[in-house]
């Protein structure tokens, strides 16, 4: 194999990577502050998907103003998410908040199914490719990938430099403390449900760029940014944000060598013994 | 006219009660102290007033308004500060996250840059320390900065709990000169304690809590000649 497919694949690694880093600090986030694991992120992530695909392709909306529809639609469905299933279980058991949750993910799928078919749904975009030094680049990876890093730049400004931010880390750190700052708890957890949808929305948004949206399209991706959270360690969202492009790049490079499917076969290979060797994430101390 | 008046409080986690009927009152520019060996339910009594915990029965009238039952982040706006067992800092932040997080409440942070010059000018290693870690200061300078995070809420009234517990004894002594401080500045202080000898020689008025029940109340230096007091808290 030429030198040349395998520089492509790693760049292609690192944009697939920008992508994976938005939904795993999504999840991360709010796992971080409310301690639950929203199995269903990714589907929430489809469901801004198919916002933006029929606001473009149905309603003619030029894509960026889809691209919005879908922000907001994340937002509210985050907010949704908060109010309707995990407020009213806070307190339960871990296991009956990830079954809610869990029950979610069947829920999504089983509606859009009923509702858009489970045909697949493309938004065709005509944009441009580069040729750089024999390598291909098509701008249907760049613009997601520039626009994932610029938002994981925001994020880490957001939870740095504001009040609300800072509030949320200190939450995570420790919720009955900061309820002594005055800060009442279901207030943070509404904006960081808030935050996290947004990021669904802004995934799904950079997503319809390179893939066609379909009832689970959740499976496609939502074990990988479980996957991806576990490997950077629950919570840890620098652990995240450096896992997605690991993950990636296994992914993307182990693609070419061998086969697509192998590329996920590897990933998840890696990561079990990962698991095996520090069950904490990569950023994890040693005991 | 007190500025903190509990009466008939009783209050327990579960189907266990840890306090009984317990009555107590702090006026305005008053220190006073709840001693009481482990396990009296100090700490319970702490956590009722600041609302982590709400009482089963009693009152709690703070500045004219009934407190009983409000949650833990509506207490902190009506200027009650908590300074919580174990410190409770945010050990992953910095020094100044920590005490800006203790200015979270809109009327707080509206005065923050007053109040964080005069956290300084009380502690000024937390002015040296500002950028490091919380979790990575020694036990003293965490309860300074704890304490400090607390002040930066503009309290009325500063509640704390066991400050000199898991100190080094050289550190102890240097715990109980801040908060000789933090009193001199002008606040009211409401202190739970186990090391009784130190802190009777802070305080004006003390109240012995024993199971859950008050069971002697005076002023410091009286009570810290009773016999029993000696006898039992001060290893005399």
């Amino acid at each position: 194999m030429e030198p040349i497919f395998l520089v492509e694949a790693a760049i292609n690694g690192i944009l697939l990577g920008g992508v994976l880093a938005l939904l795993a600090l999504g999840l991360n986030l709010i796992f971080g502050v409310l301690d639950i694991v929203w199995i269903a992120y990714v589907d929430l992530v489809m469901v801004c998907m198919y916002a933006i695909y029929f606001f473009h392709v149905a309603f003619g909306w030029p894509i960026w103003a889809a691209g919005l529809v879908s922000l907001v639609a994340g937002t509210l469905l985050g907010v949704g998410v908060h109010l309707l299933i995990i407020s009213p279980i806070l307190t339960s058991a871990p296991i009956n908040q990830l079954l809610a949750t869990g029950g979610l993910l069947f829920f999504l799928q089983s509606a859009a199914t009923f509702l858009w078919t489970t045909d697949h749904k493309t938004v065709r975009l005509s944009l441009p490719s580069y040729e750089i030094a024999g390598i291909f680049l098509p701008a249907t990876r760049i613009i997601p990938f520039a626009i994932s890093i610029l938002a994981v730049i925001a994020l880490y400004f957001f939870l740095t430099r504001t009040y609300i931010g800072t509030a949320i880390r200190a939450v995570s750190q420790d919720r009955d403390a900061m309820s002594l700052m005055g800060a009442s708890p279901q207030r943070i957890y509404i904006v960081t449900s808030a935050v996290g949808g947004l990021m669904a929305g802004l995934a799904g948004a950079l997503l319809i760029f390179q893939y066609s949206v379909h009832p689970f399209f959740g499976g496609q991706f939502g074990p990988l940014t479980f996957m991806i959270c576990v490997l950077g360690g629950l919570g840890n969202m620098v652990g995240a944000f450096i896992a997605s492009f690991i993950m990636s790049e296994i992914i993307s490079i182990g693609g070419v060598v061998i086969s697509t499917e192998m590329g996920y076969v590897i990933a998840f290979v890696i990561f079990i013994v990962m698991m095996f060797v520090r069950p904490g994430g990569i950023m994890a101390k040693r005991e | 006219m007190s500025m903190l008046d509990l009466s008939g409080i009783t209050a327990g986690y579960g189907p266990f009660t840890a306090l009984w009927d317990v009555s107590l009152r702090v006026a305005e520019g008053e220190a006073v102290a709840v001693v009481g060996p482990n396990g009296a339910g100090k700490t319970t009594l702490l956590r009722v007033i600041s609302g982590l915990i709400a009482p089963r029965s009693g009152r709690i009238a703070f500045g004219g308004a009934e407190l009983a039952g409000h949650p833990a982040h509506d207490i902190v706006a009506h200027g009650i500060a908590h300074v919580p067992e174990g410190r409770r800092l945010f050990p992953g932040l910095t020094v100044a996250d920590n005490l800006k997080m203790g200015a979270f409440l809109p009327a707080a942070r509206a005065r923050y840059r007053e109040s964080l010059e005069r956290v300084y000018t009380l502690f000024p290693v937390l002015a040296e320390r500002q950028k490091q870690r919380a979790g990575s200061m020694s036990g003293g300078e965490q309860q300074m900065l704890a304490i400090g995070r607390a002040l930066m809420s503009q309290p009325k009234i500063i509640l704390l709990d066991e400050p000199s517990l898991g100190l080094a004894p050289v550190m102890v002594l240097r715990v109980f000169d801040l908060i000789r401080r933090v009193r001199e500045e002008g606040y009211t202080i409401l202190v739970v304690e186990q090391n009784v000898r130190q802190v009777l020689k802070l305080v004006d008025r003390a109240y012995l809590l024993e199971v859950g029940r008050i069971k002697m109340e005076g002023r410091a230096a009286e009570l810290a000649e009773q016999d029993f007091v000696r006898k039992a808290y001060m290893g005399v």
